[in-house]
């Protein structure tokens, strides 16, 4: 465990160390600072955030996991010579590339609402459950940047298909949803339509999100199958269940990917 | 005679005590003159149905207890200037082939019900053909459980004149219901938890009501079949399902909306087969819609509202839509105002394409917010395809606050 312990922190400091993660930070904040000064902190606001969390968050993670893991390969070569299980060097490199990368995000978008004091407002349990839902996207999508990163060895290549990936997640498979929606309209397609957003990260904290935001009233008007099981606190549990899944997949597959790969 | 009507006016009131002169309600009743005062006491008074048949007040001390058991109506009018107050009215039970009232009054004039309080009656205050009535702080909890094992909190039927004031309202069919009733005034209710609506007009005309406020009922107001219903400063907030609005106007003409609020409604007014309508100075605040107009309304006046926080303004079901839009103002406005002369300088489409597309597949409403959708509205606001150009705001408010239109 303490080699664990001491891998993630070496990992830690190497992830700092590009001092990307504090610019990051540093320009979600500024964002935020700019969202509370030009739309006066309402529900607008909590709006526009919800973008900055589906949109940037997932790029980030992508990007910037992607970047990192092929940044570290000279330290993760040198590792790997010395008597380390590989798993434990895994999870060390994960995580030591995920926590860093959350809780960044998470204090970039907390920091503005925190020195104006709305942090434990009227839209508090919001903002918490907004900066909540981008940790879990934050580990989810570097998890799948390093799958990218891990199999496919060129840096521009991997950049690319990452992209590649954040494009049909963020915009494209919500494009093929509302096509499906729009072609079978008069048939049930509550079901199919559920899991076809079970199926993507980004789809699942949306609607996690809307159910927690006052968009919620519409949610009567999808129809009494959507409404059952998204509805209530056991909809939520439900969703950040799907949530927590959907890092552990990735996380598999990397993980079975980095214990065989020949470096 | 007046002379002597008034002298029994002043008379001293017969008190219902247990073991009293006047034992039960009904003896103190029969005994009492024109004009007079019965004044129950204390206690919880189990006696077959009152029948008020000449002018008297009936008047209840704290703890007064009219109990139904489960089996008949509780008082009934039957002369004109009948004075019911401070009484509690109790389980009435439910009845499947009559309409079964705690307080029923039928064809009188200047009837008066004030400051009574009714738990567990299936319709609490009935009123049939009464002329000049008046129903004002009266406290009506019901609990429900399905609708038809409910009646109405206050209903009236054919009546002219009414008066409904104050009141509370909670745990019935319709918190009040209006049917063939003529100027009837409805002020400062708090109409909550209604399995139907809040406040309901059939064939009701020359109406209005101000004030109240309908809150969590499974609609706010359905005003249906009637004309010349004023609707102002009222409250129409959290009615929540896929059947439910703030405002439900059906089959109407000639009503104006003003100065009210419609908050947190999945719809917040819904118009089908509405004829000159006017709606200014409302606050439309985050709704799921806003509006939605079917395509049979007409002649319809939008002026000077407040649209904020709402997932979509405005809903139309078909291309040629019968509402003009003038100096609202829209969060979701994108222009500006070079001039600064307060109103935006290009016009204002508020139907979203995807409130459009989500008219046709409702499931696919689970995708809104997302990048896709918005950058679907965006394409359509640069080159519009398929949203109605008819509904436009050509002078859109830039500044929030409402200020009233010369």
């Amino acid at each position: 465990m303490t080699t664990t312990l001491r891998l993630l922190l070496l990992v830690v400091r190497e992830s700092l160390r590009g001092r990307w993660l504090i610019g990051l930070a540093l320009l979600l904040a500024a964002l935020g600072e700019l969202l509370l000064r030009f739309s006066g902190g309402g529900p607008t606001t909590l709006v526009s955030l919800l973008d900055v969390v589906l949109i940037l968050t997932p790029l980030i993670g992508l990007v910037v996991g992607t970047m990192q893991v092929h940044h570290a390969r000279e330290v993760t070569e040198l590792l790997l010579a010395q008597p380390i299980a590989r798993g434990r060097l895994f999870v060390a490199l994960y995580l030591g590339t995920a926590i860093p990368l959350a809780v960044s995000v998470v204090v970039g978008l907390l920091a503005p609402f925190a020195w104006h004091g709305l942090l434990f407002g009227a839209d508090g349990m919001q903002l918490l459950g907004l900066a909540g839902a981008a940790a879990l996207l934050a580990l989810i999508t570097t998890a799948m940047a390093f799958v990218i990163a891990l199999r496919a060895d060129d840096r521009v290549r991997a950049l690319g298909i990452a992209l590649g990936i954040w494009l049909v997640t963020a915009v494209l498979w919500d494009g093929i949803i509302l096509l499906t929606a729009m072609l079978l309209a008069d048939r049930p397609i509550e079901v199919p339509l559920l899991i076809m957003l079970a199926l993507n990260p980004l789809d699942i904290a949306r609607v996690l999100l809307l159910l927690g935001s006052d968009a919620a009233a519409l949610l009567g008007y999808t129809g009494a199958i959507v409404q059952r099981a998204l509805g209530g606190a056991a909809g939520q549990v439900a969703l950040v269940g799907l949530l927590t899944l959907w890092i552990l997949v990735p996380w598999t597959l990397a993980s079975r990917t980095f214990r065989r790969k020949d470096f | 005679m007046l002379l002597t009507t008034l002298l029994l006016a002043l008379q001293a009131p017969l008190v219902v005590t247990p073991g009293g002169v006047y034992p039960t309600i009904a003896a103190a009743v029969a005994a009492a003159p024109d004009g007079g005062t019965v004044r129950v006491t204390r206690g919880v008074w189990r006696e077959p149905t009152i029948r008020l048949e000449r002018p008297i007040r009936l008047l209840g001390e704290p703890g007064a207890v009219l109990d139904g058991e489960g089996a008949r109506e509780l008082v009934v009018i039957l002369a004109p200037d009948v004075t019911v107050e401070g009484l509690t009215f109790r389980n009435t039970g439910n009845s499947y082939h009559e309409d079964r009232a705690a307080l029923h009054a039928d064809e009188v004039v200047g009837c008066v019900i004030v400051r009574n309080r009714f738990e567990d009656t299936f319709f609490a205050i009935y009123l049939s053909r009464t002329t000049s009535c008046i129903v004002r702080e009266n406290v009506v909890i019901g609990h429900p459980t399905t609708e038809s094992a409910t009646g109405n909190a206050v209903h009236s039927w054919g009546s002219r004149e009414l008066r409904i004031e104050g009141n509370r309202l909670e745990g019935h069919r319709d918190g009040v219901y209006l049917e063939f009733t003529r100027h009837a005034t409805v002020i400062d209710n708090h109409s909550t938890k209604n399995l139907r609506y809040g406040l309901h007009f059939m064939y009701s005309d020359s109406s209005s009501y101000t004030g109240n406020e309908f809150r969590g009922n499974g609609s706010g107001v359905a005003v249906m079949y009637s004309h010349d219903v004023q609707m102002v400063n009222n409250r129409f907030l959290d009615n929540r399902g896929a059947t439910a609005y703030g405002l439900l106007l059906k089959e109407i003409a000639d009503v104006h909306l003003t100065g009210n609020e419609f908050g947190n409604n999945t719809t917040g007014l819904l118009a089908d087969g509405a004829e000159r309508v006017q709606v200014r100075d409302n606050r439309f605040t985050r709704n799921g819609w806003a509006i939605r107009l079917l395509a049979s309304t007409s002649d319809g006046v939008f002026a000077n509202n407040t649209f904020s926080g709402n997932s979509f303004d405005v809903a139309v079901n078909s291309r040629t839509v019968g509402a003009e839009f003038a100096g609202n103002f829209w969060d979701s406005y994108r222009g500006w105002d070079l001039d600064h002369d307060g109103t935006g300088d290009v016009p204002h489409h508020p139907v979203r394409l995807f409130g459009t597309l989500v008219e046709r597949a409702p499931a696919a409403l689970t995708l809104q917010r997302s990048l896709f959708v918005r950058a679907l509205d965006a394409a359509e606001r640069v080159l519009p395809v398929l949203t109605p150009r008819q509904v436009v705001d050509n002078a859109p408010r830039m500044t929030r606050d409402a200020g009233r239109m010369p």
